[in-house]
């Protein structure tokens, strides 16, 4: 790559992904969402009060932790946890939603929405609109809030609405269907924090923006502790914002490689998985076009994951951009390897990650013997476990 | 000229509105929809809006979703949907019938491919309702150049600037969605709507037709007045749920209601 990257376009398109795919109604609070963002984007005081915000209330930097007794086992590369498991509410959601909550009270909005797969979106979501004092209204599949109760019982304590998605196959994708219909009903005074970086444009560029904290601390951080850059990056892709969040900021440096993992449940031979860029091809869904999981006819297919976070149907749009310029890698991780990466890590450095970062680790317990022992991967450990806790214990047959 | 502008100037002769009704295609099963479309007909409606089912309609309220989850149980496609308009077309050669739907179908069959097949079966116009004229150019000049009108919507916030842009981009009529929400909400407000209607016809010369929580002969008749068509869609599905275990009373009913509204808009005074 000779010049720097710089995508999206003025439109938000990745190459021929992303854009701005809604219904007229939604153009204008679209419109004045894109105004408001490129106004604050640069604006000293906005940054700083995020800043702020960012050290005081999530807890950032989050540490790079060197897994050292794991990458001794392994054999391998050296591996570094960046560790936003120990963010505020327990995952990088909070990144995002600091921001965008920010730019809600900016704006003057009174009502913020939100869809969550696996809760910890919506928790994060409650958690800023408890703060700030603004309504909130939070859409969950409804075979999400069944595996996921504890995240319903925190979101509810943080005085959300949790309403459960009852509309085709009951997950994320509903999700975020009904919390499209909520805005197109209540654009004059609601927000919609939407949680990864997907939807219409500016959605996938400001998510990443707000997300690429993570990457810009761990190429700081890599270069104190191990005094230069790492060689792979490895990060689990549902709808891709922890992995845009860590890979955006070495993008630009050519040595390192980005690694995308996605779920592939029972496996990608079985269709019951969640790896559109995998397995799936380009289409348009939620506000832009980018890699799907659908059918020859073009009618979204049901996705498996036994993560609630990556069960989805797409994909955030530069992630689509990335895998087809060759920058960036996707592999994928069955439910049975996720399994195996959680207890591993739990087992080796005392950490119990998300079921979703599980299949990143599972990937670099693949990867890591692989390479040299001088070489460095840097994983993102996207959350922390405790909100997994039943379905685990389901799995292993343990009535808690 | 085509279907729809012929459609329209003639009711403009003669000082009608068009009576626009939606119906899912293959809703609650494949082989009722073109008779149903014949008796729309025979019941006074002047252009058939035909929904394409799509898995994730995200402008949809309730009563079309599941309109649309019934087609999809059928097996239901955008392919099966232009094999009924064209079969409808077999023996009805001057309703103008426009396709709605989502655009992620018409993305897998290809925008060129769409279009021959639009054109194949007759079709006389397409509305896509997540491609707004940011990212519309492509297929809508595939559309033009066979003759089909690209159908826009406009909503109550819609800006001078938009409406502009439709009217350089749309042909056949806009569509004019009445109300902030999904299709088939319940808070029409008509004294708003003819706000609207002013700013917009201020803006563009092509027919506007008003949808979106149109329930009744009453809402019909009133909108009628404030533009040049009214669509109908929830309301007529409903009639569909509430007898799926008896479609020809469905039928008849949604005959019915369509009747009471042609009569209604088309009676002098209020």
């Amino acid at each position: 790559m000779t010049e720097k990257y710089n995508m999206p376009d003025v439109r938000g398109h990745f190459g021929p992904y992303g854009g701005l795919f809604v219904a007229e109604t939604l153009i204008p609070p679209i419109q004045e969402l894109n105004a408001a963002y490129q106004q604050y984007l640069h604006d000293p005081e906005f940054i700083a009060e995020l800043d702020a915000d960012l050290q005081h209330y999530v807890g950032r930097p989050s540490p790079l932790y060197y897994a050292e007794r794991w990458s001794r086992e392994l054999g391998g590369a050296q591996i570094y946890l960046k560790r936003e498991d120990l963010n505020h509410t327990g995952s990088h959601k909070i990144n995002n939603t600091v921001g965008q909550a920010l730019l809600a009270k900016r704006m003057g909005k009174t009502r913020i929405i939100a869809e969550t797969g696996a809760g910890q979106h919506g928790v994060a979501t409650a958690t800023v609109a408890a703060r700030l004092g603004l309504e909130c209204v939070v859409y969950m599949g409804a075979v999400d809030v069944a595996r996921q109760s504890l995240n319903v019982y925190r979101m509810k304590l943080l005085g959300a609405t949790v309403v459960a998605v009852e509309s085709g196959s009951k997950t994320l994708k509903d999700a975020l269907n009904e919390a499209l219909r909520d805005w197109v009903t209540n654009v004059d005074n609601t927000f919609y924090i939407i949680g990864t970086v997907a939807g219409p444009h500016p959605y996938p560029a400001m998510v990443r923006d707000f997300q690429a904290i993570i990457g810009r601390e761990a190429k700081q951080q890599c270069l104190a502790q191990a005094g230069r850059l790492p060689d792979a990056l490895v990060a689990c892709v549902g709808g891709g914002s922890n992995a845009i969040g860590l890979f955006y900021p070495f993008i630009d440096d050519e040595s390192v490689k980005l690694i995308g993992v996605e779920a592939a449940g029972d496996g990608i031979e079985t269709g019951r998985h969640s790896a559109p860029l995998c397995a799936g091809k380009p289409g348009v869904l939620h506000g832009n076009r980018t890699y799907l999981m659908a059918d020859e006819d073009g009618e979204i297919i049901e996705t498996h994951s036994i993560s609630a976070g990556l069960d989805y149907p797409g994909v955030g749009p530069e992630h689509a951009w990335l895998k087809d310029t060759g920058r960036a890698q996707y592999v994928n991780i069955t439910d049975t390897e996720a399994l195996e990466g959680f207890h591993a890590l739990t087992r080796m450095e005392g950490i119990i990650p998300a079921l979703e970062s599980a299949h990143a680790m599972a990937y670099t317990m693949k990867l890591a013997p692989t390479m040299r022992k001088d070489e460095i991967i840097i994983v993102n450990l996207s959350g922390r476990g405790d909100k997994d806790m039943q379905t685990m214990a389901k799995r292993e047959g343990i009535e808690l | 000229m085509s279907r729809l502008a012929a459609t329209f100037a003639e009711l403009e002769k003669t000082g009608r509105k068009a009576l626009i009704p939606f119906i899912t295609a293959g809703d609650p099963q494949p082989d009722f929809t073109v008779p149903m479309m014949h008796a729309m007909v025979e019941a006074g409606v002047n252009v058939i809006e035909l929904g394409v089912p799509f898995s994730d309609p995200m402008a949809d309220g309730p009563v079309i979703q599941r309109a649309s989850e019934r087609a999809l149980d059928h097996k239901m496609s955008l392919r099966k949907t232009l094999a009924i308009a064209a079969e409808f077309r077999k023996t009805n050669q001057t309703t103008p019938v426009v396709l709605m739907g989502y655009l992620n179908p018409i993305e897998a069959m290809g925008y060129e491919a769409f279009a021959n097949a639009a054109q194949a079966a007759d079709i006389d116009g397409v509305l896509t309702v997540d491609l707004p004229p940011e990212e519309a150019e492509e297929c809508t000049a595939l559309l033009k150049a066979r003759g089909i009108d690209p159908i826009f919507l406009l909503a109550p916030n819609s800006t001078d600037e938009r409406i502009e842009k439709m009217d350089a981009l749309g042909s056949g009529y806009l569509y004019y969605v009445s109300l902030k929400g999904v299709t088939g909400a319940g808070h029409l407000n008509t004294a708003d709507v003819e706000q609207k209607l002013l700013q917009i016809k201020a803006h563009t010369k092509l027919p506007v037709g008003i949808g979106f929580g149109v329930k009744d002969a009453v809402t019909a008749k009133t909108l009628a007045t404030l533009g040049d068509g009214v669509v109908v869609g929830s309301a007529l599905i409903s009639k569909i749920e509430a007898n799926l275990d008896n479609p020809e009373r469905a039928k008849n009913e949604i005959c019915e209601l369509l009747s009471s509204m042609r009569l209604a808009m088309d009676s002098e005074g209020a």
